[in-house]
This record gives C-alpha cells, structure tokens and sequence, in this order.
C-alpha cells in the first residue's frame, strides 16, 4: 500500500514537467507551428527560473520565499516566451524550415541550460552546491489543511501549486480551444491558413501569439522540475528527454489538453515503472523505459489508420504559409 | 442617380503587365436582380468581380455602391459593403462543422455560444430555402453541399450583393435547379445576384439582364427577354457561329473495349471503381458522365494501364478480330495498341505534354521510338507538328515554340492533334474541351465525329451534360465509383442522367478534385 502511494506520488512529480510541456506544444501545433525546440524551451525556461532564484538569494540578507517564487517564475515565463518568439521569427517571418528551427533551438535550449547551469554552481562553489532552498521551499509548500487528511491528502494535496497549475491550465487550453471564438480562429489557422486568411484573420499574429504563450507554458515545465522535483539545484542533463516525451504526448493526446492530464499521468508512470518494479537487471531496465516510446508508435500506427479527420495533426502543421501573390 | 442601382462600374480598367484583362468596362447593377456575366474563358469576367470582392484593385475607373463612390482594398472592405463573392474553389476548413466555418474570423462573444448561432443560421436556411445542417462537418459534405455553405456564409455576414463565379460546373442538374430556386428567394428578398458564367441556357433560364464580355472588353447587356441564345452567341463570340454538333448515326455495334467487373482502390484503399462493366462500340462515341471525382479519370486510366486494377479484368477486341487481355499488360504495349488517352487536367500541362519542350518534340513524345536509327528522327515529328498547327488552326510563333508558352486552348489542340494523328483504333479524350473557346470546342468536337466515323471507338468524359447528349451515341453514368447506367443519348433526358448521377446508395462523391 505504501508503495503503491509512493509510486502514485512519484508518477505523479514525473508527470507534470510532461504536462506542462505538452499543453504548450498542442497550442503551438493548433497554430500550424511544430516547435521541435520545446525541449531545449524547457532548459531555458528551467535554467531562468533557477538563476533569478539564485541571485535574489544571493543578494538578499533575508530572502523571502515568495519573492523569490514570484522572481524565477516571472524568468521562466520571459525567456521560454523569447525562445518561441526566435522560433516564430525564424518560421514565420522568415519562413525557415520549422524542423530544422525547432531542433536547433532545443540544441540551443540545451546548451543554454547546463552553460548558466555550470555558471552558477562555479559561483555558489562547486557541482552540486546550488541551493534556493528559500525559494524552492515556496515552490513545494503543499495545501494547508487538506494535505493532512490521511490517504486522500497525500495522494491529491501534497504537492505545490505548479502541480495544480499544469492541470488548470491544461483545462484552460481545452476550454479556449474549442469554446472560444479565438480558439476556433486559431484552429483555423492550423488548418488551412489561406482559408483563415480570407476570413479576415491575422493569419501571422496568431501563429506568434500561439507560439509565444505555448513556449511559456512549456517553460514552466522546467521550471517545475528545478524547483520541485529537484528542490532547487541545478545538474547537467537532469532534465533528460521529458521534452521529447511531451512532444510525444502530444500525438498520444491527439491534440486535446484534457487528454494530455491522463496521457502525462501515464508517461509519468511508466516513465519510472522500471525503478518499482522488482527484479530487473540493468538490461531489463532500459526495455522498461522504452515503455513510452512503445505506447506513442503504437497510437501513431492507430490513429494513422484515418478514423477521423480530427484525430489528425492540424493539416498545416510544419509548412511555412505564403500569402498567394495577388 | 437612380436609387434602385446596387453596383456601377465605369471604365473600369486592369492590367497584368502587358496583358490589358479588362479594357473600360462598364456594368450596372439594380437591386433586386439577377445579372449575368456572359463571356468565354480569358474574356475577363472573373478579373473583373475580384475587383469587386477586393482581390484586385483596378488601375483607373469608378465603383460606385448604393450611389456612392468608392474604394474596395480588402475582402474586408467588400463585406462592408455588403458585397460577397462565393469563388470557385470553395474557402472551407475540412474538420470544422458548416456553422464553424460560417462565423470564422467573425467578431461576437468571445465565449462561442454554438447553439443560438445554429439557431440564426437555421433561420437563414430556412427564409431562403437552403438544404442543409449547420452541424455537419465538411468532410461529409458533397459539392453542392459545401456550395450552400459558402452561400450562407456570406449572406450571414450580411452580404446584399452576391457574386457566384460559375457556381453550376459542379452540380448536378437537380442541385442546379434547387441553386436556381434558392437564389430567385435571394431576389425577392432584394438582394443583388451577380453570376458569372459561359453557358447560355442558364442565362436564359435564370437571369434578368445579361451583360457580356470578350476579350476584356465590354460589348453590351440586354435584357434576357430580349435575348436569344444566337444574339448572345454572337455577342460573345463575335461572329455567327453554328452550335450543332454534327452527330453522325454510329455504325453498327462491334464491341471493342470490354471492360468487366473492374474494381479499383486509391492510395487510401477507397474503392473508387466497384464492379463496373460495359462494353464500347467501334464507330460510336460513349460518354461516360458524373459528378467530377466519381471515378471517370481512374475508368480512362484503368483502361490505358496506368491504374492498378484490384478484380476484373479489360479485353480489346482489335478489328482483325483478335481478342487480348488488356489489364495485364503495360501501358506502353496497350498504346502499340492503337488505344490512346488524352487526359486533360485542371492545369491541362499536368499530363500528356511537356512545358519546357517545343512541339515537335512534343509531337515526339509519342514517336520517339519508332525509327530504326541512333538518333531520332525529327523530320515527320515537325511535319506533322505543322500540319496539326495549319489545321487546328493553334496559335504559336513556330513549332519550334516551348508548349508552356501558348495559350491553354493552343496546348490542348496539340495534345488531342497529336493523340487523333495516330489514327487510334480507341480514342479516349477527358474533358477535351475544358476551358477551351466556343470555336475550338466544335472543332474538337467534329475531330470526335470524324474519329467515328473512321471507326475508331471514341471515349469522351465531359463536364457539360448539354454537349455529352448532343455529342455522343451513348452515355455511362457513374455515381461514387458505381455504374448507375448505360443510357441512349438521343432519348434520354437530362434530368434522368442527373438523378442517375446521383443514386449510388452511398451519395456521390466525397472527394471532389
């Protein structure tokens, strides 16, 4: 029993990184926009997070949590939204080829990351040695009251408030998506840009708007992760490839926020199945964590089976729209 | 001015570098009428509505609307005018419903309440007589159907004008005549239909004033009712011209093509010919009918070798009397043959002729590998460039020209000379006359008659079903990849082949080119 709630817990601590990450890419594909840089997205947005953190504690003689919150998370949010805007400039306004923009940027992300990752450790003395605990204690402080209750306390109320916001926000999406005449503008414009163009819509402002806020959401995916998961430090690659899998996320969702809440769950869990799972040698162990590549080809294969259209990607996403020369 | 004036054009001008496509028009439209625009392909009835729809901006002339001057810049602008213009390719996105699609990029509650906007629409519908349902996908829709979509997307937004460009090319004769009922409700809502079209016996049928252009250039209106499909011909055309088509009796009936229980899938593993079988006449020209995509171009296809056949199979009976099995052979045995296709695209270059090269060896295409020498002959190939060029009287510099250079009627004549100067025992031609003037159009189709005559078994796929009923012997009519009937082209009546067009048990085409 205990274990099991400990591995609820944990899946759950792995999933909302993915969350995040995924509900960010599903706007930006809505747009038409693949932004393979959302991994590299998600370092920055960490890495910014855990610097403004870091100096605020640094400088300040008695930092304050909730300042230090308020710091990091406006960081992520500002560098994240300008590595969706590099995107958006270089795809939109420049038409560059999105898959070779996305996978640069998240090289880029990557770099950018463990760069001002090996920075600051040099200056708070060594690997290892950064500590926002001010801040990071913000970040983990769970629910007053409710996180008391026995059992259903801590399997739903013990976490920070990222936690609940990655779920808020993945509802939020959904709601705009599909009841919201800008959500339907902006479905529209993935589809078939001309024929939104020809509606009147800024065809070029929504794929930016898109792109930008969806690069934050993911963002915070990071910034989760550093403060959070890791409690505020920093180590080289820590993030691993959470980014990819929430680009895989994506497709298992089928475009839909509200079924990436399940799908990241999933991934969560299967994410770090291998490590609950008794008896597994070191070889064993890396077929275990295939686990959520395996189940997206698998949807792959199905939901290419053209069921329904609109269990397809938005028809334009990845192309670069031209206005046709009138 | 005359408040009862919707629309005034005058001296309306626009250039495309050299090419002048409208020279000094002018045009007047009253509220409360329906207006046709009359004129061939290239005759500059499309440039002109655009600068009304605000796609194109003229280079000098007045607009006027409801009496005042003004400026049209944008689609914007059109619709704030009230003026609407529903194109030939339909602006629709696939996986949104019809009403989604009607409020797109409209402005409104940010919170999309889709109920009471189902509710306005199914108003809308139902003053003007529509068929249709605000929430059905588009990708369930036929071609008339998305065709109402686009019309009321417009009237919601409020349009009083109505531009429809060729709205009939793709519609059966029944949704025709449901189009026709819709929009004479339109007019005695007093709105202002403008329609822009090239086949007169709409005009006539539907219209109240008929203004016609050639060339660019305005050459009059007059009143429907003071008009004749001759007076109208001859405006547009500029001479008198003979419209009968020349239809020989076919001789008697030897079977040639036999085509038995074919069975053909796309790339997506839609059946898009189910069991189909009938056999062709020598001396006789078959038609074969239907809504565009039913499956008339894989049939052609099919019988020339170029698409894969699941089940079925297709014999050729040669006139010495052979019998082969045609279904398993290549393409390039089936037209040693004898059996030829000419295949005319939407593009016309897509197939059969290449841009870049010039006729003759265009010409060549066909020929290449006839003579006995290294190197190909060019000799013939350009004689008969040339004379294909005297007697279908193309328009070119030379026959050292590059195809892509003339004028799409020019590219066709030499695609359809070349296939008919093999002397084809089967001659399979699709859409031969697609975007062609009235002129050309009968030559090709005597070069049909004649083709017939020499016995030669002619397979014609057309849009129009006047001219399939006035050119050929007997009609196929396909419906969604089915066979719905062979019938008498003398004795049937139009209506019948629509309704045959329309009764496959799954509805018609989806998947419209």
């Amino acid at each position: 029993m205990t274990i099991l709630m400990t591995f609820i817990q944990k899946a759950i601590g792995q999933s909302i990184s993915i969350l995040f990450g995924a509900t960010g890419e599903i706007i930006t594909e809505k747009s038409g926009n693949l932004n393979l840089g959302i991994p590299g997205i998600m370092y920055m947005g960490g890495i910014a997070g855990l610097m403004a953190a870091f100096f605020y504690e640094r400088a300040s003689a008695a930092p304050i949590g909730f300042i230090g919150l308020l710091l990091s998370f406006a960081a992520t949010l500002i560098v994240s939204a300008l590595g969706g805007l590099l995107f958006c400039f270089l795809t939109v306004t420049l038409h560059a080829n999105q898959n070779v923009v996305g996978l640069s940027l998240t090289t880029f992300g990557i770099g950018f990351g463990n760069f001002f990752g090996g920075s600051i450790s040099k200056l708070a003395g060594g690997v290892g040695q950064i500590s926002v605990a001010t801040t990071a204690s913000a970040y983990r402080a769970d629910i007053p009251v409710l996180s008391k209750i026995p059992v259903i306390g801590d399997l739903l109320f013990s976490y920070g408030f990222l936690t609940y916001l990655s779920i808020i926000v993945a509802l939020v999406i959904g709601r705009f998506l599909m009841h919201t005449r800008k959500g339907l503008n902006l479905r529209s414009v993935g589809e078939d840009p001309a024929t939104a163009d020809a509606a009147g819509i800024n065809v070029t402002r929504y794929k930016y708007i898109a792109t930008t806020v969806g690069a934050a959401i993911a963002g915070l995916g990071g910034l989760y992760f550093v403060m959070e998961y890791l409690g505020g430090t920093w180590t080289n690659n820590g993030f691993g490839d959470r980014g990819w899998l929430a680009i895989a996320l994506v497709i298992l969702a089928l475009w839909k926020p509200l079924n990436a809440i399940w799908g990241s769950l999933l991934f969560g869990s299967l994410f770090i199945l291998y490590i609950y799972t008794p008896g597994l040698t070191r070889a064993t162990q890396e077929l275990f964590k295939m686990l959520p590549y395996v189940i997206t080809i698998v949807v792959l294969v199905i939901t290419s089976k053209r069921d329904k259209l609109e269990n397809q990607p938005p028809s334009s996403l990845g192309e670069s729209y031209y206005r046709e020369d009138r | 001015m005359d408040s009862e004036v919707a629309i005034r054009l005058q001296n309306v001008t626009k250039r495309f570098g050299d090419i002048i496509a409208n020279d000094n028009v002018n045009l007047l439209v009253k509220k409360g009428e329906i207006l046709s625009i009359l004129g061939e392909n290239g005759s500059g009835k499309t440039t002109l509505m655009n600068m009304l729809s605000g796609i194109y901006f003229p280079d000098h002339g007045d607009i006027t609307v409801h009496g005042k001057k003004v400026t049209i810049r944008s689609p914007k602008d059109a619709f704030a005018l009230g003026i609407g213009m529903i194109h030939q390719h339909f602006k629709l996105i696939d996986v949104l419903t019809a009403a989604e699609n009607i409020i797109l990029g409209l402005p409104g509650n940010e919170s999309l309440d889709m109920k009471s906007i189902v509710a306005e629409i199914n108003e809308l519908v139902a003053k003007y007589g529509f068929d249709l349902d605000p929430e059905q996908k588009i990708y369930d829709m036929s071609v008339s159907q998305k065709q109402t979509v686009e019309i009321v997307k417009v009237l919601y937004r409020g349009a009083e004008i109505l531009i429809l460009d060729e709205p009939t090319a793709v519609l059966t004769p029944q949704e025709t005549s449901k189009l026709f009922d819709v929009l004479r409700n339109m007019r005695k809502a007093g709105k202002s239909i403008i329609i822009i079209t090239h086949k007169l016996n709409e005009v006539m049928e539907l219209s109240d004033r008929v203004t016609v252009l050639r060339k660019g250039q305005y050459i009059g209106s007059v009143e429907t009712s003071d008009a004749s499909i001759d007076l109208l011909t001859e405006m547009m055309v500029g001479q008198k011209i003979d419209l009968e088509i020349d239809r020989t009796e076919p001789l008697p009936f030897v079977g040639r093509i036999e085509v038995k229980n074919i069975t053909c899938r796309n790339r997506d593993g839609v059946a898009i010919l189910k069991d189909v079988s009938f056999t062709s006449s020598a001396g006789e020209i078959l038609g074969i009918a239907g809504i565009a995509g039913s499956g008339q171009k894989e049939l052609l296809e099919a019988i020339a070798g170029l698409q894969e056949i699941e089940s079925g199979e297709i014999l050729y009976h040669s006139p010495e009397g052979e019998t082969v099995t045609i279904s398993d052979m290549k393409a390039a045995d089936i037209r040693d043959l004898k059996i030829s296709l000419a295949f005319v695209p939407e593009d016309r270059l897509g197939m059969g002729l290449v841009g870049s090269m010039d006729l003759t060896d265009n010409i060549m295409l066909r020929s290449y590998n006839e003579g006995k020498h290294f190197f190909a002959n060019r000799k013939n190939p350009r004689k008969l460039a040339t004379r294909i060029v005297e007697k279908l009287s193309v328009v070119t510099p030379s026959v050292d020209t590059p195809v892509r250079k003339l004028s799409g009627g020019n590219v066709q004549k030499i695609l359809l000379g070349r296939e008919i100067a093999s002397s084809p025992n089967v001659l399979m031609v699709a859409y031969p006359v697609r975007g062609l003037d009235i002129n050309s159009s009968y030559m090709i189709y005597n070069l049909l008659g004649d083709q017939k005559q020499k016995g030669a078994s002619v397979i014609c796929v057309g849009e129009d079903l006047d001219v399939l009923m006035a050119l050929c012997d007997r009609i196929v009519v396909l419906s969604g990849g089915e066979l719905t009937g062979i019938v008498d082209a003398r004795t049937i009546s139009k209506e019948a082949i629509g309704l045959l067009m329309t009764s496959s048990k799954k509805g018609g085409a989806q998947h419209a080119e």
